[in-house]
């Protein structure tokens, strides 16, 4: 442990640490990637909003949370829900609509829900998981267990009024929930700069009187500093704080093609960020401080990709959902006739 | 006459009523700069610029109540939302305010405005994006609901909706906005409100439906002598021609995507039961969605309303 310290410079930040994130981003990458090849199929029966050149912020914050800490996640969630703690399997199968997917394959990429990893489920609608997410952290907080809530929200979910209620709830309430905004400076094809003005997120915590901090969202280090010491105050009953880390997301809002060639956004964009990839960042630290080799490196990615296989044909050969499952979880179920 | 899909024909009604009438303009998410969602408001930005064709944040309450504040001044504004499930995080502006103004000052102001939005299962995501929820907008007194079926009636039934003196929903079913290629005239013409539209005459059954379903129900209708009615307007709704149609054929079969309960379906049969009872030969039968969220995939083909399962309700009232 005092090793660690003098070579990675951090208390927590171990050369576990170290490996264990690079492994999840890589494992968060590599995922997206096979859905990037296996979406042309046609099999997969939902859209999908990948989170490639996102890698390092759910790392970088679920790898400070606990199992029985809660995630709230939005329509970009694959990332959250693995570096939650998710095994690819349930995942794989949702996104394929079979009855072995997490959300009984009714729901989709968009519905991810893992109850055990306190992901207590997700929607499509923007900002619709912020006040929920709070409503949670009330609850642990009548009932004093010491459980943190982290909520992810993009900077599109920054323009929408549920945001700022809840914050203000949670800050009076002093509440131990994260507010986490990744900000990829685009919602669909609308830059941040057309639909905000001061473009500052982290600033709006000044107005909740509470903490607020803007990182490099690509630095899966940095990230984790953030969170942690935001987690940690929200544990010891110090309240909400905001974190907003800069991004960028590699694909089209949804689906598998980058959106440059349809002229979303320029190509130049997407190569700056791409030279500043989470995976490489964090894979150059790990080989400059001699943290693992290349070869335990390769082993890792080999070991992924095992799992992608077994998840991918897991999810192929399960079964529909029978279509009596349409009718169910609409109420709890009957047990006494009316 | 050129041919439109449903897309084309909407488009081609806002570029004709901005060119009318100064006072319209788009408000929503990506309606501008990226033509909208469906690409629906295409073209509209380079034509009329940025004071009219207005891009906003990402917030549904933001644009609903905008555009009540908008049309109460005086403006006509026509606001998108990109899916109909997405129009609940703005329902207060719609519920509590759009909806009251006229009858809050006492006539004084009114709210003309309208609120473009596709529903329906169309186009594979689940939930949220293929709400069907007409009948929570029918029920609140003050809002009128507007359902097309074909280009023609889209662009006539949205020019129609623009020039209304009140709030308008317009559904678009989401489903059809493509896959169907109609004559639409060039020039000014009006599909009205509140009027329906005899589909098919018939002598055996009368068959009531509206948007993406009436295409449904009408194929299911071969062999049948059936009339079929296209409601297009549910609120206020067309009950003279439903009744008419009914007296004729003693005969009724609502067929409708939303759950049957307290569907729409439930205030036709209401208004038959209540008016025609005595021509009735048959009881009036509802085909429409379950009570359940709507799921993706198989299960999303088994929630619609099948040729089948409508097939059998016409069988089962002929057997009267
Ligand atoms: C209430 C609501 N409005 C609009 C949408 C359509 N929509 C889905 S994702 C999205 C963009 C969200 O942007 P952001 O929050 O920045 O997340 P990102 O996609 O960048 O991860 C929009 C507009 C929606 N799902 N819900
Ligand atoms: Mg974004």
């Amino acid at each position: 442990m005092k090793e660690d310290i003098l070579k990675y410079g951090l208390p927590t930040l171990t050369r576990k640490t170290l490996i264990d994130m690079y492994a999840m981003m890589l494992r968060i990458r590599m995922f997206e990637e096979r859905i990037v090849d296996l979406y042309p199929e046609q099999e997969m029966k939902c859209p999908v909003h990948l989170c490639i050149g996102q890698e390092a912020i759910a790392t970088g914050v679920c790898l400070n949370l606990r199992k029985d800490d809660y995630v709230f996640s939005n329509h970009r969630g694959h990332g959250h829900a693995l570096a939650k703690g998710s095994a690819m399997r349930p995942l794989m199968a949702e996104f394929y609509g079979k009855v072995t997917g997490c959300s009984r394959g009714k729901g989709g990429s968009m519905h991810i829900i893992d109850v055990e990893n306190g992901i207590l489920g997700t929607s499509a609608i923007v900002a619709g998981g912020i006040p929920m997410g709070v409503g949670a952290a009330l609850a642990s907080s009548i009932r004093k267990e010491d459980r943190v809530t982290v909520i992810f929200f993009g900077d599109g979910a920054y323009d929408e009024g549920a945001l700022y209620e809840s914050f203000n709830f949670a800050s009076l309430k002093k509440l131990p929930v994260v507010f986490f905004c990744e900000n990829n400076f685009y919602a669909t094809n609308s830059h941040q700069s057309a639909r905000q003005s001061a473009c500052r997120i982290s600033d709006a915590a000044s107005a909740f009187d509470s903490h607020g901090v803007c990182i490099d969202g690509n630095d899966a280090i940095e990230v984790y500093k953030a969170a942690e010491d935001s987690i940690n105050r929200a544990r010891k009953g110090g309240g909400p704080s905001l974190i907003e880390a800069k991004t960028y997301r590699w694909k089209g809002h949804v689906g598998p093609d980058a959106d440059y060639e349809k002229g979303c956004r320029p190509k130049e964009e997407l190569l700056y960020w791409m030279e500043r990839c989470p995976v490489k960042v964090m894979r150059e630290f790990i080989l400059s401080r001699n943290a693992a080799t290349k070869d335990e490196l390769a082993e890792i990615a080999a070991s992924i990709t095992d799992e992608i296989d077994d998840a991918v044909k897991f999810a192929k050969e399960s079964e529909y959902p029978p279509l009596s499952d349409l009718l169910t979880d609409v109420y709890a179920p009957v047990k006494e006739p009316l | 006459m050129g041919k439109l899909n449903i897309v084309g024909a909407i488009n081609s009604a806002l570029f004709e009523e901005m060119g009318r009438d100064s006072d319209v303009i788009i408000i929503g998410e990506d309606v501008g700069r990226d033509g909208g969602v469906f690409r629906v408001t295409e073209g509209l930005l380079e034509r009329f610029g940025p004071d009219r064709v207005i891009d906003t944040p990402l917030s549904e309450l933001g644009i609903i109540g905008a555009a009540v504040g908008l049309a109460a001044y005086g403006m006509k504004p026509v606001a998108e939302i990109q899916f109909m499930g997405f129009l609940y995080a703005g329902l207060e502006q719609i519920f509590s305010h759009a909806a009251r103004i006229r009858s809050r000052s006492r006539g004084r102001f009114s709210v003309p405005m309208v609120i473009r939005t596709p529903y329906g299962i169309g186009i594979k995501p689940p939930e949220l994006h293929s709400e069907s929820s007409e009948a929570l907008f029918c029920h609140m007194p003050g809002i009128k609901v507007v359902v097309p079926s074909t280009p023609y009636n889209a662009k006539g039934l949205l020019k129609s909706a623009i020039r209304d003196p009140d709030t308008v929903l317009f559904m678009e079913p989401s489903r059809l906005y493509r896959s169907i290629k109609a004559d639409v005239p060039d020039g000014d013409y009006v599909v009205p409100l509140g009027r329906a539209s005899i589909l098919q005459e018939g002598k055996d059954l009368t068959v009531v439906s509206w948007g993406t379903m009436l295409h449904k129900a009408a194929e299911a209708a071969e062999g049948f002598d059936a009339e079929i009615i296209d409601l297009m307007t549910l609120k206020p709704f067309d009950e003279e021609a439903i009744l008419t149609s009914v007296k004729k054929t003693g005969r009724l079969v609502i067929v409708h995507e939303a759950p049957r309960i307290a569907g729409f379906g439930a205030e036709v049969a209401a208004l038959v039961a209540e008016e025609a009872i005595e021509y009735l030969k048959a009881p009036i039968l509802r085909v429409a969605g379950f009570e359940a969220v709507v799921p993706m995939a198989r299960l999303e083909d088994f929630y619609m309303p099948s040729l089948e399962r409508i097939k059998k309700a016409y069988e089962r009232v002929m057997r009267y």
